[in-house]
């Protein structure tokens, strides 16, 4: 930028200066502002761009999760002063039987609600990835269920599922069937339960799939045909090994979301949804967080329960890593 | 499953007469020949898939045009009756559902063009400016992925409840201004959409970084920053936990706060009310994915397959 001839020494106006350029704009040279400016804009907006994800990060993530660490270690009321407890809340959910039987239902709902939901996906995603008449529709239909919130879709099944009136039972008295107790029987109200996740997320799970298996290079299956492949040996020796990754990626996000269970087993439960069924039958860790913390108030122990949440999940995640790893040496070696 | 279906070799469904050259690009195309033609046990299969996904949502919309009574008579209703309307006046008037409706377009509004606009920036940031620390705030952004809400809802119960913000549609809004994910999603979308040069070139013109970002970055960005935006609605829009411990059903409640108040605790429980409430929230977001379900179902795929 070559407009320091303008600035002179002593101070004078430069002669005879066009009325259309710029004036002198103050003492420093309007190049020397311009680029330390630029080297500004240059050095901090990266900065500048991902400060709002930190600093939303920093007061609504982290902030809360060491602090509820922190209560973890305390007695704490609502509304009162916390008393230090050290690790007597953890040790107290160690013998307590309802964390154990929370632990366990949420194991048990979340197998029951991910196996099939996964397995179903994929199943589905081979079928759409034929050449059909009317894919659009398939795949939107069975997105539909994504679009419904926990809430709706728990309300509408709590009914289809209802002991007295509901269709369900209804449809199994036509093959002789007698009418399960969906809600108060502890097997088939996690099956209910589980039925609920798994028709909300099987759609969506297989649309995962399904991209993934169209990005599946093409010459490994007509290699697979000259060898004589099946159809079904194809699916089993060429689709399912090339997207692997993705079926991984599906099974942590959806052990992920098992582990948080909430909304559908509340609200399948009516007025006894916090206890997760009259005799806890279905209570989640969530649930059982929820009930010490909302209805019991000691949040120290709430607090406790979301940190064991926090290792199961790092336990998750550390399973996944040594089964990618694993996976890759075996695809290196 | 050996089968021929009488069917253009395109697989589109339009006859193979129609000249390519009249859909110019934006027609599907299927991508590789090893598809095979659908067989009749496909069909049935699918279809019978596509009668389990809807068959809830249809049955909510029978449900909600019957009395109460009846909704809870053997056998349950198949077909639609009349009082859909009173239902519907029902829930507008006494439960205020509109309320709520209002109250989650507001939040999932502000929700989705907040997490839009801070996940772009921050996601150009990651894939095309060079600064330090980046890739160790790009590890740390995809790892607080995992951590779960339960785990920051007791403090910030707290914090709400101090600053004066219970029931507060703001307590909902501001912990979900910016995700993780947003962050990067944009972020591998810009990482191979972006040309370098692009960037460099408006900068040796001497455009500021806002100028970049308006005039280059956006322009690029602008279909993931759709399908972003869709995702992050249909997800505040339908989000839970959080809400219903912040918001109260008689106060300011989201729609699934409000449909939580209907179905739990009252004693004498309208379920036809409940479930036109359900129905309310439902199909607003069901109009959206009839018009842009192709662009939502590209979206869940391209997000979930890069990362």
């Amino acid at each position: 930028m070559a407009t320091s001839v303008r600035a002179r020494p002593d101070g004078s106006p430069p002669p005879a200066a066009p009325p259309s350029s710029p004036g002198p704009r103050g003492h420093r040279s309007p190049g020397g502002l311009r680029s330390t400016l630029y080297r500004w804009d240059i050095k901090a907006i990266p900065y500048v761009f991902v400060a709002p994800f930190f600093l939303t990060f920093a007061a609504f993530g982290l902030f809360p999760l060491i602090y509820t660490g922190w209560l973890s270690l305390h007695r704490v009321e609502l509304g009162g002063d916390p008393t230090w407890k050290g690790l007597e809340n953890y040790t107290d959910l160690a013998t307590s039987e309802f964390f154990w039987n929370a632990l366990f239902n949420t194991f048990t709902i979340g197998v029951i609600a991910t196996v099939p939901q996964l397995l179903m996906a994929l199943g589905l995603a081979h079928l759409l990835n034929y050449k059909l008449r009317g894919r659009g529709f398939f795949r939107v239909a069975i997105l539909a269920p994504y679009a419904t919130s926990i809430a709706a879709a728990t309300l509408v099944f709590a009914q289809l599922f209802n002991t007295d009136y509901g269709m369900i039972n209804g449809v199994l008295g036509w093959v002789g069937i007698d009418p399960v107790n969906w809600e108060s029987s502890k097997w088939p109200a996690q099956i209910a339960i589980s039925v609920i996740v798994t028709w909300r997320w099987t759609g969506y799970n297989a649309l995962i799939y399904l991209a993934a298996m169209q990005a599946v290079p093409q010459d490994l299956y007509e290699a697979a045909s000259l060898d004589g492949a099946s159809r079904w040996r194809q699916f089993i020796s060429v689709t399912i090994p090339s997207i692997r990754p993705t079926i991984l990626f599906t099974i942590v996000v959806s052990t992920i979301g098992a582990t948080q269970l909430f909304g559908e087993p509340m609200l399948f439960g009516g007025s006894v949804g916090i206890s997760g069924g009259s005799g806890n039958q279905f209570q989640t860790l969530s649930l059982l967080m929820y009930e010490k913390g909302w209805v019991t108030g000691a949040l120290g122990q709430a607090s406790a329960i979301a940190w064991v949440m926090l290792l199961l999940l790092l336990l998750v995640g550390g399973i996944q890593a040594l089964v990618s790893r694993h996976n890759r040496k075996k695809l290196g070696g | 499953m050996a089968q021929t279906l009488d069917r253009s070799p395109a697989g589109s469904g339009i006859p193979a007469a129609a000249p390519a050259a009249a859909r110019p690009g934006r027609r599907f195309r299927q991508t590789a020949g090893r598809q095979h033609h659908a067989g009749p046990l496909t069909y049935v299969l699918l279809i019978g898939a596509a009668f389990v996904s809807l068959f809830p949502l249809y049955w909510n919309v029978v449900a909600a045009s019957h009395s109460g009574e009846r909704v809870v008579e053997a056998p349950a209703p198949l077909l639609p009756g009349n009082r859909l309307l009173d239902n519907l006046s029902f829930a507008w008037n006494q439960v205020d559902m509109g309320e709520a409706l209002i109250n989650t377009t507001v939040v999932a509004s502000l929700v989705a063009v907040s997490t839009v606009l801070f996940s772009t920036l921050a996601g150009f940031a990651f894939a095309k400016l060079p600064f330090r620390g980046r890739g160790m705030m790009l590890s740390l952004v995809v790892a607080t992925m995992t951590i779960p809400p339960q785990l920051s809802v007791i403090p910030l119960y707290q914090i709400i409840t101090d600053l004066g913000w219970f029931d507060q549609l703001q307590s909902v809004v501001l912990p979900s201004l910016v995700a993780a994910f947003g962050v990067f999603f944009m972020r591998q979308f810009l990482v191979e959409a972006l040309p370098m040069e692009l960037v460099e070139a408006a900068r040796m013109d001497g455009a500021h970084s806002l100028r970049i970002i308006w005039h280059v970055v956006f322009p690029v960005a602008r279909p993931a920053m759709a399908v972003l935006g869709m995702l992050v609605f249909v997800q505040a829009w339908n989000d839970f936990f959080w809400p219903f411990i912040a918001l109260t059903p008689d106060g300011n409640p989201t729609l699934q706060v409000a449909l939580a108040g209907l179905g739990a605790g009252n004693h004498t429980v309208d379920h036809a009310v409940v479930l036109t409430g359900a129905l309310i929230s439902t199909v607003p977001l069901l109009l959206v994915f009839a018009f842009l379900g192709k662009h939502i179902v590209g979206g869940i795929t391209a997000g979930a397959v890069k990362s």
